[in-house]
């Protein structure tokens, strides 16, 4: 049976692990090689590395640490952010990711999707997309350029509809963050994950909220995820992987132990 | 003897054949496929000598090649055709392992078009089966995860317990044959690996599996050594 994946996400800016809650106020966390080889050793499934400045700041930034990972870890791992083209994506793939995830970029130029799948296939192609619950309008909508606060935009997508046009235009993954979650651990989303599950045929990873174990059982078995990412309940020691994984076993969750 | 092989840049020196011999070389096949990186480093890892080569004279050499491979059918088979592997991975007897995509060229045909043609790809047709696509009835494609194997007493899978968990990534399938020699299920139950003779391939990541896939790759280190 397939496992539940569960998924460290580190957020890198400047070649260092950071987190912020609901996006600002970044604290260094530590350095991303140890963190990376601490988190496969005790258990998780898969890493996604977020270079969350790479997008705003419109820059190119040396990812040389993608291959230093790669050498050390035997678990596969996913890198974000800042990658616009093709040639990027070859760079990182070679160095010894495994994926690739769009964010941003595919918001400013949708035919990046398509044409990053025909070159790679669209195993390795993985969209990221920020949601914004909007009070106002009681929907959901996609933000850009959200590594940055000072750019950081709304964009013209209700994220039902760049759930679907991602999907046509063959990404193989979607990463759904949900921004109001992001960083205060009070749980997942799990009405919007299901609304996002039912239109979604590729496998959908769950990304904001995660703050007890109860959390993750309850959008594996509720949203019906595929994967559930967190950062600060793993980076702070709040959850241990470990235990993490026999508690959602124990519930019956299908789990690699 | 190994002095030979330990740079990144030293094909060219590595030609000696006896020399590559008693080195107990592993060669990954240089497809220019972009995650040829992640199966050195895992090789690595295991302190394998290992050399990324397109050189037929190396690849005749070797211990027991690799043929890895991300991508599409159609693709991976015009990367083999244009850089001239065809005729000499043919002719290999030593073990010959296929990664994923490596894997599903070693059969006949594949049915992944890739949108390039309506005719299925011609593969390497070294084991008698076809690839087309998984049918997950209805679960998320592509296959993308950790599941679980049922073994064969084929070598590849020495002290590889049923259950174990390896990391796929796929959305087509060497459907169930004589010739597969592990087993998985995500929707229908399909090959996790096939082999026939001296030719085999895993339909996972074994450089991405952690202990387990260590445990497989050192399984296929131990074969096709002299000692």
């Amino acid at each position: 049976m397939l496992a539940k994946r569960l998924v460290p996400c580190l957020d890198v800016r400047d070649g260092q692990v950071v987190k912020g809650v609901q996006f600002r106020n970044h604290e260094i966390i530590g350095d991303i090689e140890p963190l990376a080889a601490r988190y496969a050793l005790e258990g998780a499934d898969e890493l996604v590395f977020y270079d969350i400045t790479a997008s705003a700041h419109d820059r190119v930034i040396d990812k040389s640490w993608v291959s230093r990972v790669a050498a050390q870890i035997d678990i596969p791992f996913c890198v974000a952010g800042g990658i616009k083209t093709i040639e990027q994506a070859r760079q990182m793939l070679a160095y010894g990711a495994d994926k690739i995830s769009i964010n941003s970029p595919a918001l400013s130029d949708p035919s990046l999707i398509s044409r990053l799948q025909d070159e790679f296939g669209r195993q390795c192609i993985v969209i990221g997309i920020d949601s914004f619950y909007d009070a106002e309008s009681d929907s959901y909508k996609v933000k850009q350029f959200t590594g940055d606060e000072a750019a950081t935009k709304d964009t013209q997508w209700f994220t039902q509809d760049w759930v679907e046009e991602v999907q046509k235009r063959g990404c193989g993954e979607i990463v759904l963050n949900v921004m109001n979650q992001d960083g205060v651990r009070g749980g997942y989303d799990i009405k919007q994950l299901s609304i996002v599950r039912a239109i979604c045929d590729v496998p959908l990873i769950a990304s904001g909220g995660a703050g007890t174990m109860a959390h993750f059982k309850e959008v594996f078995e509720q949203a019906n995820v595929d994967a559930a990412l967190a950062a600060s309940v793993f980076h702070k020691g709040i959850i241990d992987i470990n235990e993490l994984k026999k508690y959602l076993a124990n519930e019956n969750i299908a789990i690699r132990l | 003897m190994t002095n030979s092989t330990t740079t990144d840049n030293g094909l060219s020196r590595v030609n000696n054949v006896s020399a590559v011999n008693q080195a107990n070389t592993t060669v990954i096949l240089d497809t220019g496929c972009a995650n040829l990186s992640s199966v050195r480093f895992a090789f690595e890892r295991l302190q394998a000598n290992v050399i990324v080569s397109a050189d037929h004279q190396v690849i005749k050499s070797a211990a027991r090649v690799v043929l890895p491979g991300v991508g599409t059918a159609g693709a991976a088979m015009d990367a083999l055709v244009s850089r001239d592997l065809v005729t000499i991975i043919n002719s290999l007897t030593q073990p010959v392992m296929g990664v994923c995509l490596g894997m599903q060229m070693l059969a006949e045909k594949s049915n992944e078009h890739g949108g390039r043609t309506d005719s299925d790809i011609e593969c390497l047709g070294l084991i008698p089966t076809q690839i087309n696509d998984l049918d997950s009835q209805g679960l998320p494609l592509p296959h993308m995860g950790w599941n679980q194997i049922s073994v064969s007493d084929h070598p590849l899978f020495d002290g590889i317990e049923d259950g174990s968990y390896v990391y796929f990534v796929h959305s087509f399938k060497a459907p169930i044959s004589e010739y597969t020699i592990a087993t998985s299920q995500y929707g229908e139950s399909f090959s996790a690996a096939i082999g026939k003779d001296n030719f085999f391939g895993v339909q996972f990541h074994p450089e991405k599996s952690a202990a387990i896939g260590s445990k497989i790759l050192q399984n296929f280190l131990n074969m096709g050594s002299q000692a």
